[in-house]
C-alpha cells in the first residue's frame, strides 16, 4: 500500500466524499480520510471546510492518527480559532498521558497553534512540563517557551517561563540544557530591550561547557553559538573556555566545526596576539578547516565563505593550504567561484608559480563567470606580488592571443590595473593590445582600452586616428567609456597639441552641447576652461602623476569584517552582510569583536573616533558618581588618582544621559540647541548694563556666560547651586551661588574637581564665610589653576564636581567655557602666524557660522568694535583684509595647555544703514533683533578637538 | 531558526510543506519556485535570498529540497541538517525519488515533526528514530518501554540502547580511503590527498567501551612519551603516518582524544562511521597515468594514455576504469588496447577504457585516432582531465588499525573473546591527470 494514491484524487465532490469519509465509523478508513485531507493541503488546496470533522478524529488512541489530526490543526487553527477551541479540551488531556510521547507531543503542538485562546489555556501545561519528570518532555517544552514568546512576549516574562528557562539550563539532561540555550538565545534575539536575558557568568559557562561534551550535535551548536557571545572577563579566561572548545574541532559535523572555529577567532582577540597560546591555537584550526572542504559542496559553499573572512583576519591561517583550494574539474560552479576567490588571497610569493600556472588553466575552461574571474585573478596576482608581475602579463598575453573574446575583454582590463601599478613598464604589449580593438563590446573593456590609449598616447603613433574610431559613436557608447574618451582626447592633445586640435574640440563640443549626461558635461567645461585659460595648468592637471593603487583588492571594510567574523557559520557570512542588511525589524545588539587588553595603537584610535562621534553628550550622573567616590572631598586640592576614565558612562550616553540631564538640571538647558552648549543670555539688566558700560568706556566688559543651576534644590536636599566661569586678569575662578532652600542652616562647604581635560583644580580652599541660614544665598568665587592633573573628558570642557557641606556631599558635572582658557600672551607674531596658517593640514579646519548678531547693540558695529570686543577676552586680532566687501580678520588664541588656535572670522555686514546711526543705539537693542550677520569662522589648530568649544566660546562672547 | 522547510518534484510541485514560523506564507513556496527551479539562468549558489527571504537549496536527483527562514540562522547547520534528513529518510524508504516521497509522505511529516520543532533540529540518529517512528504506527508500548525510548532519544548515549545481546560478539572494522590526485601532464603532483574513514560494524552485547589504537603520528608520539622510548615503540614509531585532521562520530570522547590521544568510546549497535581522516603526506599513488595527445591537422587527433601499476607484485587492483574525454566534434574513433575492453562513448563525450583486474608493477596501453567533425565554432576545445577509477586492497596512506579493545565490565566476556575483521580498502577519489 503506499501513500502517493492520495496526492491523485482531483474530483470535484472530493469535499463532500472526504466528509462523509472522515465521521465513517471504521477506523481505517477515517485515517485514509486524513491522509487525503493533508496530501491536498499539501499541494495547496484549501481544505479547511473540514475543520470540525477532522478535529472529531482527534480523540483516538492511534497515534499515528493523532500527529495527522495535529498536523491539520497547526495548519487551519489561525483561519477557524473558533472552532480551535474544541480541540482545547483534548490538548489539555493530553498533556497529562501517562505517555511521555503523547504529553510532548501535545504541548508541541500547542505552541503551533497561534491562537490566542488556545495559548491561555497552554500556560499551565506548559508550566508542568517544564518540571515534567521525563527529560522528552522537557526538551519539548522548552522549545515551546520560545513559541510562547513569539505569540505573546510579554505572557512569558508574567508567568515566570523566563526564570523556568534558566533553570533548565542546570538540568541534568544535556539535550534538555541545549534546547533552553536555543529558546533563551532567540528569546534575547528578539526583546526589544536588548538587555540579555541569559546572563553568561562563570557558573552557567561552566553547566554550558559540560553539557557540550554529552549532547546531540545540534545541541553542541546551540551552546556554542550561544557561547560566541560571552565576553570572558579576561584572557586567562577565555584561555580556559578555549581550552575545552578546542576539542569540538574534531566532529564530524561541520556545523559544529565552523561555530567552534566562530569562538575561538573571536576569543584570541582577547590575547595577546603574538602568545604562545595564540599560535597553538592558530596552528590547531587550519586543519578542520581544511578537511571541511571534503565535506558535500553545499556545506563546503558555506566553509569557503567562512575562510574568506577568516583569512582576511588572520591571513597567515591558511598561508600553506593553498593546493587545497584548487579547484576541481567536477565542483560546482559556486564552489569553484569560492575558491578562486581565496586562492588569491593566499597568493604570496613563495607560491605564486603554482597558482599562476593553475590560473592559467582555468582560463581555458568553459563556465564564462569562471574563466573571466580567473583572468581578473591572474590580473590581481600580478599586483600583489610584484616579483610575479611580469610573468602575468606574459600569462594574460598568452591568453589575448586565443582571441576568444570575453577573455581578451578581461584581459585588458586588468592589464589597465597592471599600468597603473607598474607605470611605464610593460608599454611593449600596447601593440597587441591595439590589435584587439575592433572586438571590444564591453564598456568596461573599451574604457580600459581607451584609458591606455590615453596614457600612453605619445608612444602610440596612431593614438588619435584610434581615439578618432571611438569618437564616432560617441553618444551610443556607455558613460563610463564617455568619461574615459573625453579624457584621453585631451591628454593626447597636451601631449601632441599640434595635430589633435580639431580632434579635441570635437569631443569638447560632443561632451558639453550635445550630451545631456551632467558628469559629462561638467568634466567636459571644466577642460575646455582648463585649456582655454591656462594650458599649462591644464597639464599640471590632467597629467599629473597618479597614485598607485592599493595591493589588495576586494577586501571587506575592517569594522564590517570584524562583525562579520562574530557571525561566522550564520547566513551573515555566506553573504558577507550585517544581519541588519537582510533580516527584518528586529536583529539584536550589532556584535563587535572584543577589544584585546594589550591595547595596541589601532585600538586606541578606534576608542577616539568613539568618542568624536558623540562629542557634545555629558555623560550619565549616575556613572559619575563612581568615579567621584574615589576622590577623598576632605583632602587639600590634589586630587587622588581617580581610576579609569568613566567608559561605563559613554557606553550609555545616549539612554539615560540625556533624559537625567534634562530632568536635573532644570529648562534652562533644556531650551538650548544642544544639552553642553552654554545658553545664550537672554537680555537682562546686568547685561544691559554691561552694553552702556561698554559703550561709555572704550573697553568691552570681559565675557563671563550666565549662571546656570548646575544641581537644582530637590536633588541637593535643598541646596541649590547655579554657577559659571570667569577669566579676570589671567585668573580663572569658579563664580558660584550657593542658595540654601532647606529648612536648616547649612555649613562646612568643600568642594572637589575631578581629573579634567584642561588640569583645572581649585587654588585655595573654598571659602563660605558663615553657615548659610535657611533661604539665604551668597556668592563665592573659588580661584582655579591649571596646574591639576590631566585626563582627556568627553566633552573636552566637561568637568566633574563634587561639592560637600553639613548634610551630604553631592554630585554633578558642568561644562568650562572655552574662553576662560584663553591666555593672555595669545597674540602671534604677524609672520609666525601666516607660517603656521600654511603648515596646519587644511584637514584640521573647522568652519562654523555664528548667526544673528546684533551688530547695533554692543559696539560690534565695526569690525574694530568685535575685534575689541574678542580682544577682552584674549582673543587677539593680528591682521584684518578686506576681500570683496567683506571684512576678514585674523585671530590668534593660546590655551592654557599651550594649544594655539588661530582663526580667520568673515564679516558679511547685514543690515548696514542703522550700523553706523550710534542715536539710535538703545532703542535699536530691542527691536533690531534680526538685524543679522553671518559670520564665517573658520578655526585651524593642530588639536581640531577644541574647535566645538572654542566656536562656542565666539558665539558667546559676540552675542553678549 | 528555520521558519519552513519544502520538498519540491523537478517540475516544481511541491510534495511536503511544512511551515514552522508565522513568518514564512505559503508565498514562499512559490518565490522558490519561480525564481529557483524555474530560474531562466541556472542559480549560482546553494543559498538564495528572495525579497528578505533565505532559501537554502539542496538537490538530489529530481528532488528539490528547500528550507527557508527570515532570521540570521546558523547556515552550516541548516545544510548539515538538510543532508542529514535525506539520510534519515533514504534509511526508512531508500532512495529519494519524487515515487518514495510521495508514497512515504506521511511519514515525512512525522519525521519532521520529530527532527524539527520550532526549526530546531533535534535528535536526528536513524537508530533511534527507528525505536518509535515506525510506518506501522508505534504499537502500544508498555510504561518501561516509553521511558526507555525517551531516555534514549534525549540520553548521554543516545545511540546505543540498553539490553542489546549477541550470541557471539563480532565486530568488524572497514578502512575506506578515497586517493585524491591532480597531476600535470608532465607528471608533476599538484595536488594529493587521501580522505579516509573507519566504517564499523559492531554486533556487541551490553554497553561496551571501546579503545581505538591507530598508527597516528601524534598519537604514537605521545605513546612514547608516556612509555619512555622502548624498543616497540620506536620500532612501530617507523610505520607512523602523519594525519592531517580526523573527525569523530559523535560517540567518541572527543576530550578525550583531546588530552590524552586515546579514541574511546560506546559504539551505536550495527554500522556507523567511526572516524573520518585526511591525510596529504607520503601517499602511495596506486596508478600512474601517462597522456599522450597529438592534434594531427584539424580533424584528426591521436591519443595514447598509458597506466602503470605502481604497488606490490603480490596484490591486485580491481575494477579500474579510464576515462578520456573526447571533443564534441568527434565523428570517430579507433581503439587499439592491450588490455581489458575500451569503448568509446558518443553521448558521455569520451573513452572508457575497463580492465578488470590488473596485478602490481604492470603497464597497459590503449591507444586511440580520433576524427573530427570540421567546425567554424572558433571556440577551443578545452581537454577536460582524463580521470581514473580502480579499487586496490591496501590503504594508500600507510593508514593502520594497530589494536580495538573492548571492554564491557557488567556482561562476562572479554576482550579476547570479541571476534574482530579489519579489511583495508583503497578507492579513488578524483583521480585525475591533466592531459
Amino acid at each position: 500500500m503506499t501513500d502517493s494514491k492520495y496526492f491523485t484524487t482531483t474530483k470535484k465532490g472530493e469535499i463532500f466524499e472526504l466528509k462523509s469519509e472522515l465521521n465513517s465509523d471504521k477506523k481505517e478508513k477515517k485515517k485514509e480520510a486524513v491522509k487525503k485531507v493533508i496530501a491536498s493541503m499539501t499541494v495547496g488546496k484549501d481544505v479547511s471546510a473540514l475543520f470540525p470533522d477532522v478535529v472529531n478524529c482527534m480523540q483516538t488512541d492511534n497515534l499515528e492518527l493523532k500527529k495527522l489530526v495535529y498536523l491539520y490543526l497547526m495548519n487551519y487553527a489561525k483561519s477557524q480559532p473558533d472552532m480551535a477551541i474544541m480541540a482545547v479540551n483534548t490538548f489539555v488531556k493530553d498533556c497529562e498521558d501517562p505517555n511521555p510521547l503523547i504529553r510532548a507531543l501535545a504541548v508541541r503542538t500547542m505552541g503551533c497553534i497561534r491562537v490566542d485562546k488556545i495559548t491561555e489555556y497552554l500556560c499551565e501545561p506548559l508550566r508542568k512540563c517544564l518540571k515534567d519528570e521525563d527529560p522528552y518532555v522537557r526538551k519539548t517544552a522548552a522549545i515551546c517557551v520560545a513559541k510562547l514568546h513569539d505569540i505573546n512576549a510579554s505572557m512569558v516574562e508574567d508567568q515566570g517561563f523566563l526564570d523556568q528557562l534558566k533553570e533548565l539550563l542546570s538540568d541534568s539532561n544535556p539535550m534538555v540544557v541545549a534546547n533552553a540555550v536555543a529558546s533563551l538565545t532567540e528569546i534575547n534575539e528578539a526583546s526589544s530591550s536588548g538587555q540579555p536575558l541569559m546572563e553568561l557568568n562563570a557558573a552557567t559557562m561552566n553547566k554550558l561547557l559540560t553539557a557540550l561534551n554529552e549532547c546531540t550535535e545540534w545541541g553542541q551548536v546551540f551552546i556554542l553559538d550561544a557561547l560566541s557571545q560571552y565576553s570572558p572577563k579576561d584572557e586567562r579566561e577565555a584561555q580556559s573556555i578555549c581550552e575545552r572548545i578546542t576539542p569540538r574541532l574534531a566532529h564530524a559535523n561541520a556545523a559544529v566545526v565552523l561555530s567552534a572555529v566562530k569562538c575561538l577567532m573571536k576569543f584570541m582577540e582577547l590575547m595577546v596576539s603574538d602568545s604562545e597560546f595564540v599560535k597553538n591555537l592558530t596552528k590547531k584550526l587550519a586543519p578542520p578547516l581544511v578537511t571541511l572542504l571534503s565535506s558535500e559542496p553545499e556545506v563546503q559553499y558555506v566553509a569557503l565563505r567562512n575562510i574568506n573572512l577568516i583569512v582576511q583576519k588572520r591571513p597567515d591561517l591558511l598561508k600553506h593550504e593553498m593546493k587545497v583550494f584548487f579547484v576541481k574539474y567536477n565542483d560546482p560552479i559556486y564552489v569553484k567561484l569560492e575558491k578562486l576567490d581565496i586562492m588569491i588571497r593566499l597568493a604570496s610569493e613563495a607560491n605564486i608559480v603554482q597558482v599562476l600556472s593553475e590560473l592559467k588553466e582555468y582560463a581555458t575552461e568553459v563556465d564564462v563567470d569562471f574563466v573571466r574571474k580567473a583572468v581578473r585573478a591572474i590580473g590581481r596576482c600580478a599586483i600583489k606580488v610584484e616579483t610575479s608581475a611580469e610573468r602575468c602579463v606574459s600569462t594574460l598575453l598568452d591568453l589575448i592571443q586565443t582571441k576568444v573574446n570575453y577573455v581578451v575583454q578581461e584581459a585588458i582590463v586588468v592589464i589597465k590595473d597592471i599600468f597603473r601599478k607598474y607605470p611605464n613598464k610593460y608599454e611593449s604589449i600596447i601593440s597587441t593590445l591595439c590589435e584587439n580593438l575592433d572586438t571590444l563590446d564591453e564598456p568596461e573593456a573599451r574604457a580600459s582600452m581607451i584609458w591606455i590609449i590615453g596614457e600612453y598616447a605619445e608612444r602610440i603613433d596612431n593614438a588619435d586616428e584610434l581615439l578618432e574610431s571611438f569618437l564616432e559613436g560617441f553618444h551610443d557608447e556607455n558613460t563610463q567609456v564617455q568619461l574615459q574618451l573625453l579624457t584621453a582626447i585631451v591628454k593626447l592633445f597636451l601631449k601632441r597639441p599640434t595635430d589633435t586640435q580639431e580632434l579635441v574640440q570635437q569631443v569638447l563640443s560632443l561632451a558639453t552641447q550635445d550630451s545631456d549626461n551632467p558628469d559629462l558635461r561638467d568634466r567636459g567645461f571644466i577642460y575646455w576652461r582648463l585649456l582655454s585659460t591656462d594650458p599649462g595648468a591644464a597639464k599640471e592637471v590632467v597629467l599629473a602623476e597618479k597614485p598607485l593603487i592599493a595591493e589588495e583588492t576586494d577586501l571587506i571594510e575592517p569594522t564590517l569584517l570584524d562583525e562579520l567574523i562574530c557571525h561566522i557559520a550564520s547566513l551573515a557570512s555566506v553573504y558577507h552582510k550585517p544581519p541588519s542588511a537582510f533580516v527584518e525589524g528586529r536583529t539584536g545588539l550589532r556584535r563587535a569583536l572584543p577589544k584585546s587588553s594589550g591595547g595596541s595603537d589601532n585600538d586606541s584610535a578606534g576608542d577616539q573616533q568613539q568618542q568624536q562621534q558623540q562629542p557634545t553628550v555629558i555623560p550619565n550622573q549616575d556613572s559619575l558618581i563612581p568615579d567621584l567616590l574615589n576622590m577623598d572631598i576632605n583632602a587639600p586640592p590634589v586630587v587622588p588618582t581617580a581610576q579609569s576614565a568613566f567608559s561605563g558612562g559613554t557606553l550609555d550616553l545616549l539612554g539615560g544621559g540625556l533624559d537625567s540631564l534634562l530632568g536635573g538640571s532644570g529648562a534652562e538647558v533644556g531650551s538650548s540647541p544642544a544639552p553642553g552648549i552654554p545658553p545664550v543670555a537672554p537680555s537682562s539688566t546686568a547685561g544691559l548694563l554691561g552694553d552702556i558700560f561698554g559703550i561709555t568706556s572704550s573697553s568691552a566688559p570681559v565675557y563671563s556666560p550666565p549662571k546656570q543651576i548646575w544641581l537644582p534644590a530637590n536633588r541637593g536636599k535643598g541646596m541649590e547651586i547655579t554657577g559659571t566661569f570667569s577669566r579676570k586678569n589671567g585668573v580663572i575662578s569658579m563664580d558660584l551661588t550657593l542658595h540654601n532652600k532647606a529648612m536648616q542652616p547649612i555649613t562646612g562647604f568643600a568642594i572637589q574637581l575631578n581629573k579634567n581635560s584642561f588640569g583645572i583644580t581649585p587654588a585655595a580652599p573654598l571659602n563660605v564665610p558663615a553657615p548659610l541660614a535657611p533661604n539665604q544665598s551668597i556668592d563665592v568665587s573659588l580661584i582655579l589653576s591649571t596646574s591639576g592633573p590631566v585626563q582627556r573628558m568627553d566633552p573636552l570642557t566637561n568637568l566633574q564636581v563634587a561639592i560637600k557641606n553639613s548634610v551630604d556631599v553631592f554630585y554633578f558635572a558642568t561644562v568650562m567655557p572655552m574662553h576662560i582658557f584663553f591666555c593672555e600672551d595669545g597674540a602671534m607674531d604677524k609672520r609666525v602666524f601666516l607660517s603656521t596658517w600654511k603648515d596646519i593640514p587644511s584637514q584640521n579646519e573647522v568652519q562654523f557660522n555664528i548667526e544673528n548678531i546684533n551688530m547695533n547693540a554692543d559696539g560690534l558695529s565695526t569690525t574694530d568694535g568685535i575685534s575689541n570686543k574678542l580682544q577682552s577676552s584674549n582673543i587677539f586680532t593680528i591682521a584684518k583684509r578686506n576681500v570683496e566687501g567683506q571684512d576678514m580678520l585674523y585671530q590668534s588664541i593660546k590655551l592654557t595647555n599651550g594649544i594655539w588656535v588661530l582663526t580667520e572670522l568673515k564679516v558679511q555686514p547685514g543690515n548696514t544703514t542703522i550700523v553706523h546711526d550710534s542715536v539710535n543705539l538703545t532703542a535699536s537693542f530691542k527691536c533690531k533683533q534680526n538685524a543679522s550677520a553671518f559670520d564665517d569662522l573658520s578655526l585651524k589648530s593642530r588639536a581640531t578637538d577644541v574647535a566645538q568649544g572654542i566656536f562656542e566660546a565666539f558665539d558667546g562672547i559676540l552675542h553678549f | 531558526m528555520l521558519g519552513g522547510l519544502f520538498i519540491y518534484n523537478h517540475k516544481g510541485e511541491v510534495l511536503i510543506s511544512r511551515v514552522y514560523r508565522d513568518d514564512i506564507g505559503r508565498n514562499a513556496v512559490d518565490a522558490f519556485r519561480v525564481n529557483v527551479i524555474h530560474a531562466r539562468q541556472q542559480v549560482r549558489s546553494p543559498v538564495t535570498n528572495i525579497a528578505r527571504t533565505s532559501f537554502f537549496h539542496i538537490k538530489r536527483a529530481n528532488i528539490w529540497v528547500a528550507a527557508v527562514t527570515k532570521q540570521n540562522v546558523n547556515a552550516s547547520q541548516v545544510f548539515e541538517f538538510l543532508l542529514k534528513m535525506l539520510e534519515v529518510m533514504s534509511s526508512y524508504f531508500g532512495k529519494i525519488s519524487e515515487e518514495n516521497v510521495k508514497n512515504n509522505f506521511v511519514l515525512i511529516y512525522e519525521l519532521l515533526d520529530e527532527i524539527l520543532d520550532f526549526g530546531y533540529p533535534q535528535n536526528t540518529d536513524t537508530g533511534v528514530l527507528k525505536t518509535f517512528i515506525t510506518q506501522q504506527g508505534i504499537k502500544t508500548a508498555s510504561k518501561e518501554e516509553q521511558s526507555q525510548i525517551t531516555s534514549q532519544v534525549t540520553g548521554q548515549i543516545g545511540w546505543r540502547r540498553e539490553g542489546i545481546k549477541y550470541r557471539r560478539n563480532e565486530l568488524f572494522l572497514d578502512v575506506i580511503e578515497y586517493v585524491n590526485l591532480l597531476m600535470s601532464p608532465q607528471g608533476q603532483v599538484l595536488s594529493a590527498h587521501v580522505a579516509g574513514k573507519v566504517v564499523m560494524k559492531s554486533y556487541l552485547s551490553g554497553m561496551p567501551e571501546c579503545k581505538f589504537g591507530i598508527n597516528d603520528k601524534i598519537v604514537m608520539d605521545a605513546k612514547m612519551d608516556v612509555a619512555g622510548s622502548s624498543d616497540e615503540s620506536q620500532r612501530s614509531g617507523k610505520t607512523s603516518i602523519a594525519i592531517d585532521d580526523c573527525q569523530f562520530h559523535q560517540c567518541v570522547k572527543l576530550s578525550k582524544f583531546e588530552t590524552e590521544h586515546s579514541i574511546s568510546f560506546v559504539p551505536p549497535d550495527g554500522e556507523f562511521e567511526l572516524m573520518r581522516y585526511r591525510t596529504t603526506k607520503d601517499i602511495s599513488l596506486p596508478f600512474r597515468v601517462i597522456p599522450l595527445v597529438r592534434e594531427v591537422g584539424r580533424t584528426k587527433m591521436e591519443v595514447k594514455v598509458v597506466i602503470k601499476s605502481n604497488f606490490k607484485p603480490s596484490l591486485l587492483a580491481q575494477k579500474i576504469e579510464v576515462r578520456i574525454p573526447t571533443p564534441l566534434n568527434t565523428s570517430g574513433v579507433q581503439l587499439i588496447c592491450m588490455k581489458g575492453k575500451a569503448k568509446y562513448k558518443a553521448s558521455e563525450n569520451a573513452i572508457v577504457w575497463k580492465i578488470k583486474r590488473m596485478g602490481g608493477m604492470k603497464e597497459s596501453q590503449i591507444s586511440a585516432e580520433i576524427e573530427l567533425l570540421q567546425t567554424d565554432t572558433k571556440k577551443k576545445w578545452t581537454r577536460p582531465p582524463i580521470s581514473m577509477n580502480f579499487e586496490v586492497p591496501f590503504a594508500p596512506s600507510g593508514f593502520k588499525v594497530r589494536y580495538l579493545k573492548v571492554f564491557e565490565s557488567k556482561l562476562n566476556y572479554s576482550d579476547h573473546d570479541v571476534i574482530k575483521w579489519v579489511r583495508y580498502i583503497g578507492r579513488s577519489g578524483l583521480y585525475e591527470t591533466r592531459c
